[in-house]
């Protein structure tokens, strides 16, 4: 075996995670090895340094709010979902409405009732399709993330 | 300032203390909301900390750990095992994380360009700066500084073992592959990270074996 195939027994070594048999195949090689056990020291060295890294442990006050932090989101979540739902239905309502007071306003001529009519229709077919394609090329636009 | 990130984590991976009692059984007292403010306390500290670890600013690991949360409320429903919580959480942790860094990359590459167009280099909280670290000296700076060189998936697994300190099953189970790539991906996250601190010493690095893949080619 070169030392190459030793290099994933040399991590477990390090890292403790060998079981004795390896230990000892390992350790027969490194007995031979100037390289590997070279290779060993500085890897060694690494692990002292970045085990003895500890991170500065954040206020009370950030664990104290943490959940209402959380919560929020969650509350806003549903605010977000019922608001648009309600929006939606409100808007179906008031356009059927509209499409109603139109068509049976007496005072209204009848150019004037099919132009409001082809307006009104207009802009649902543009929202409509707006909307679609916008969802449809954000699910699968595949360079959102891309570098430039 | 005392230091915080070395407790055993190790019960979080397999389980046995992801679920406080109550949460997910048939028979629950707790109402959702209050079974998953439970959660949220057990794990927030590891949550933040993993997160911390993966993109190295103090409040985007905050605001990422607490988005986690709330996608993990919004899906909870999917997770079959709710004493498996923690695993399948770090999933959606990771995941916005990378996402959160590639977004970051996205945004300094175009500020690069806007900057040799003329324009003045936005201000930007800066990834990886030493005021996330206890008890600082020159030695724990460079390798922090250094872990924020380091691939996405390389400082991961430098988070995992040597932060959270995860055994090799944990860091498989965490990572969804075998022994064999946690191994693999540490011998490569290692050695990029001693090429980082040597290159900044201006020390030599050492030669390589013939065939050996360059800094960063291989993740596992």
């Amino acid at each position: 075996m070169t030392c190459q195939h030793y290099r994933d027994s040399m991590m477990a070594y390090l890292d403790n995670e060998l079981n004795e048999e390896q230990k000892r195949t390992f350790e027969d090689h490194l007995a031979s090895c100037a390289d590997c056990t070279r290779d060993l020291a500085q890897f060694r060295e690494l692990k002292q340094m970045t085990d003895c890294v500890a991170f500065v442990e954040p206020e009370d006050r950030v664990w104290e709010q943490y959940w209402g932090n959380v919560y929020n989101r969650v509350e806003r979540g549903i605010g977000w979902i019922l608001f648009s739902v309600a929006a939606i239905a409100l808007l179906i309502y008031g356009g059927f409405e509209a499409i109603e007071s139109i068509i049976v306003d007496p005072t209204l001529g009848v150019l004037l009732k099919i132009g409001l009519l082809a307006l009104l229709g207009g802009g649902v077919i543009l929202f409509v399709s707006v909307l679609r394609e916008r969802v449809y090329f954000w699910s699968r636009d595949r360079y959102r993330d891309v570098r430039r | 300032m005392g230091g915080m990130g070395r407790d055993n984590s190790a019960a979080l991976w397999d389980g046995s203390a992801s679920a406080p009692a109550g949460v997910g059984d048939s028979g629950s007292e707790l109402g959702p909301r209050e079974a998953f403010e439970l959660i949220v306390k057990r794990h927030m500290k590891d949550a933040y900390l993993i997160a911390l670890g993966l993109v190295g600013n103090r409040e985007d690991a905050l605001e990422l750990s607490q988005e986690a949360f709330f996608r993990a409320y919004q899906h909870y429903d999917t997770l079959h095992s709710k004493g498996k919580f923690f695993p399948w959480f770090y999933q959606i942790l990771r995941n916005l994380c990378f996402s959160h860094l590639r977004k970051r990359r996205v945004r300094r590459a175009s500020s690069l360009d806007d900057t040799q167009l003329g324009c003045p280099e936005p201000e930007g909280r800066d990834s990886f700066e030493p005021d996330a670290i206890a008890e600082r000296n020159e030695a724990k700076d460079r390798i922090w500084k250094a872990m924020g060189k380091l691939d996405d998936k390389h400082r991961e697994v430098i988070l995992l073992r040597h932060f959270r300190n995860l055994s090799y099953d944990e860091m498989s189970k965490a990572l969804f592959c075998n022994r064999g790539t946690v191994t693999s991906r540490l011998f490569y996250a290692r050695q990029q990270l001693k090429e980082i601190l040597d290159e900044e010493r201006g020390a030599p690095i050492a030669p390589r074996e013939p065939g050996e893949p360059t800094k960063g080619g291989q993740t596992s």
